[in-house]
């Protein structure tokens, strides 16, 4: 059983395990998924590319910024069997921009580039991981 | 200027052996010459003169007269003098113009751009964690901008919080020079958000392809023009812009008591803010046999902490004093801030609380600090962590605002402060929608304000909404996550479980793969929370020896959540965020305490 003391202005309470087992009975407000003030994800709410956002580190922003902001792109709204199968020429460009920056693009991550591209959006690469959009509470 | 100065003084030395007549015609300068021969004349005609006031009258004229021309002359001096100089100021101009004409005529020389571009579309004036992120946002945002950060510090932007924690930890004996640091995972990194590479040379900047983002160290920015988009360096040079982010942060405060103490006080003193201040006081810390921190609050109990473990194996005195109750004492409730003392007197720390510092002198190599309690303490070397000044200089030249309750550059929601100006960081009072205005120091706020200054910057016209983070860790054992309105003054409720050894800072970072905990809590999701009603359980008297292993204390003003501190528990601030953002009253906190699953890992 929990239990509970004050000290002056501020109250302690300490719980057990068995205490909290028992679903909580706060009430959250509902979040608005298209919130314009809130920070989002990498996908936008309206499909875009959201290239601040902050899991992709400097990606967008670096020296191969408009290399890889193309290559990305491309993937992205591609609508090929093989998503990106079309995109071969802007990955090779942003390969070859990536090649001229090693100490911000080291090798082994550069693979780990083209795998994250490869990969369906939603799973999460080995440098950075894909920030999901809240979903509101029921 | 100096001319003018010399001659001023100069007019004013032969006045001064003339006494009292010097006073009567210093005030008789704003009075035309007509009007004061009239007066003199006027008084040697008072019926009942005697022949010693016409003398007097007449010593007066003479010497007036004198002076008069004296000061005609100078100032016929100083006038040719200003001529001569304004004409050779315009004949160096006139040559400067041609000579890199000359060099441009070459080939296309690299001298031919010159150091300072002298337009660039987006100007950041400091070069620490807001300017980074903003810089980072615009070039993510606007496709090829050209982005000039201009920064006082010698070194290209990088992050503070490893300087009085993690780089204290390294094992490497090279981590001065290297400062890369190895996070509890393995995971190395260096200080610096990137290496020189990322960044294109500032001569480069209006002319290379995509844009970029260019760094000039060592510069500072000493007068804004705001009705003409343009500032002046230290160095003289000019720059104008059309977008222009105030990211200064801010100086050390220092004790009045040790300002006044004194060159041989001054000297064993660090102030610590930046990477020189680390590079010296890690080697002062081999150097010396005490070491006191003043100062209770993050970053004196973290040094002191970092120092403490020095200690242990090379026999360092560490000494912290502070005038609260205990480590914290502003931030944490009364029985945390105790504990957390214990904690940190555990690490090795001579921690002493309520010491006011009355004045501080040096005796034999040694210093001695007087407390006003009578105390004394005698220590080597003092480093001082008593607040940060935010740095408003340019508030003056530019006309901006400075607030009078929080310090800092006062602006909106958007944190912008004039049309074309954002302040961003340490140096920002802005006002927040759910919290009302406020100033924040931590590092996770100077990256959430510089992105949105950033985005603001290229159009967005977003307030600040996504609730800032900051976290501090006092040793392995003992850690927390805090977001809001974190102030011991208000009345707060803590839930508390018994840690166990999973709970530690060094587990947190080990599970989520990062090092700095606000890049790792922007990768998580919240969870989604389920809600159904439950009695909540009824209170009884309380065992002897609870200790407070981990928990969720909340921070409440008017009966809502307004602050939350993650006592020793991780990876859960986006459900802190979220209560926070709701600003709902709740009846029972301890349900509120639920959502956080304190008892997991």
């Amino acid at each position: 059983m929990s239990y509970c003391r004050q000290e002056g202005k501020d109250k302690i309470i300490f719980v057990t395990k068995e205490d909290h087992e028992t679903p909580s009975s706060a009430e959250l407000v509902a979040d608005d998924p298209d919130d314009p003030y809130e920070e989002q994800g990498l996908i936008l709410p309206n499909g875009d590319i959201n290239w601040n956002c902050p899991c992709l580190g400097g990606m967008a922003s670096g020296p191969c910024g408009e290399q890889f902001k193309s290559a990305f792109s491309c993937f992205h709204y591609s609508t090929e069997e093989i998503k990106g199968s079309d995109c071969v020429d802007q990955f090779r460009a942003m390969q070859e921009c990536m090649q001229k920056y090693p100490d911000l693009y080291p090798q082994e991550d550069e693979n780990d580039e083209k795998e994250k591209s490869s990969k369906d959006l939603e799973d999460t690469p080995v440098e950075a991981s894909v920030a999901k959009e809240e979903k509101g509470s029921s | 200027m100096l001319c003018c100065r010399l001659a001023a003084l100069g007019a004013r030395r032969p006045l001064r052996p003339l006494g009292p007549a010097a006073g009567n015609l210093l005030q008789r300068w704003n009075v035309p010459i007509g009007l004061q021969m009239s007066r003199q004349v006027a008084s040697s005609d008072v019926p009942g003169g005697k022949g010693s006031s016409s003398v007097f009258a007449l010593i007066m004229g003479l010497s007036t007269l004198g002076a008069g021309v004296y000061v005609y002359k100078t100032l016929r001096e100083n006038k040719e003098r200003f001529t001569s100089r304004v004409t050779t100021i315009t004949a160096r101009s006139q040559e400067n113009a041609s000579s890199p004409g000359a060099a441009s005529q070459g080939s296309a020389a690299p001298e031919a751009h010159p150091e300072v571009p002298s337009h660039v579309p987006f100007l950041l004036i400091g070069g620490g964690t807001a300017a980074f992120a903003a810089a980072r946002s615009i070039r993510a945002r606007d496709p090829g901008a050209r982005v000039l950060i201009v920064s006082e510090d010698p070194a290209l932007p990088y992050m503070r919080p490893p300087l009085s924690k993690e780089l204290w930890f390294s094992d490497d004996p090279n981590v001065t020079e290297t400062l890369r640091f190895k996070q509890w995972n393995g995971k190395e990194r260096s200080i610096y958000f990137q290496p020189p590479s990322f960044y294109v040379p500032a001569r480069d900047l209006p002319f290379v392809e995509n844009g970029g983002v260019a760094v000039l160290c060592g510069k500072k920015v000493v007068h804004m023009d705001v009705r003409g988009n343009m500032v002046k360096l230290s160095d003289g040079s000019q720059i104008s812009y059309d977008k222009c982010l105030i990211a200064t942060g801010g100086s050390p405060r220092n004790l009045p008591a040790i300002e006044r103490a004194g060159k041989d006080v001054q000297q064993r003193l660090t102030l610590f803010r930046k990477v020189e201040d680390f590079k010296s006081l890690e080697k002062i810390s081999r150097q010396v046999k005490s070491i006191t921190v003043i100062g209770g609050g993050f970053l004196g109990s973290e040094l002191a902490c970092a120092l403490g473990r020095r200690a242990r194996t090379r026999g360092l005195e560490v000494i912290q004093l502070f005038p609260e109750n205990g480590n914290m004492g502003k931030i944490l409730p009364e029985y945390l801030s105790n504990w957390t003392t214990e904690k940190v007197r555990r690490e090795g720390v001579n921690v002493m609380p309520n010491a006011v510092v009355k004045s501080v002198s040096v005796s034999g190599n040694r210093l001695v600090i007087k407390l006003k309690d009578g105390r004394k303490v005698e220590t080597d070397h003092i480093v001082a962590a008593v607040g940060l000044e935010p740095n408003v200089e340019l508030a003056k030249s530019a006309g901006l605002e400075v607030d009078s309750d929080f310090g800092g550059f006062r602006v909106n929601a958007e944190l912008q402060a004039r049309s074309n100006i954002w302040v961003a960081g340490d140096a920002a009072c802005f006002y927040d929608i759910k919290l009302g205005r406020r100033r924040v120091e931590h590092h996770d706020h100077a990256v959430v304000s510089g992105r949105l200054a950033g985005e603001n910057m290229t159009g967005a016209a977003k307030p600040y909404w996504h609730q800032s983070m900051f976290w501090s860790d006092l040793g392995p054992d003992v850690g927390y996550e805090a977001i809001g309105l974190v102030d011991s003054t208000l009345p707060t409720v803590g839930v508390f479980a018994k840690a166990t050894a999973k709970d530690t800072p060094k587990s947190a970072t080990e599970q989520s793969g990062t090092g700095i905990r606000s890049e790792s809590e922007t990768e998580a999701e919240a969870s989604e929370v389920p809600t159904s009603p439950s009695a909540s359980p009824t209170p009884r008297v309380p065992k002897e020896g609870e200790d407070y292993g981990k928990g969720v204390v909340f921070y409440l003003r008017d009966k809502v959540v307004v602050g939350i501190v993650l006592w020793n528990i991780f990876n859960r601030m986006p459900i802190a965020r979220k209560i926070i953002k709701d600003g709902e009253e709740h009846a029972d906190l301890n349900e509120v305490a639920k959502l956080f699953n304190i008892h997991e890992d």
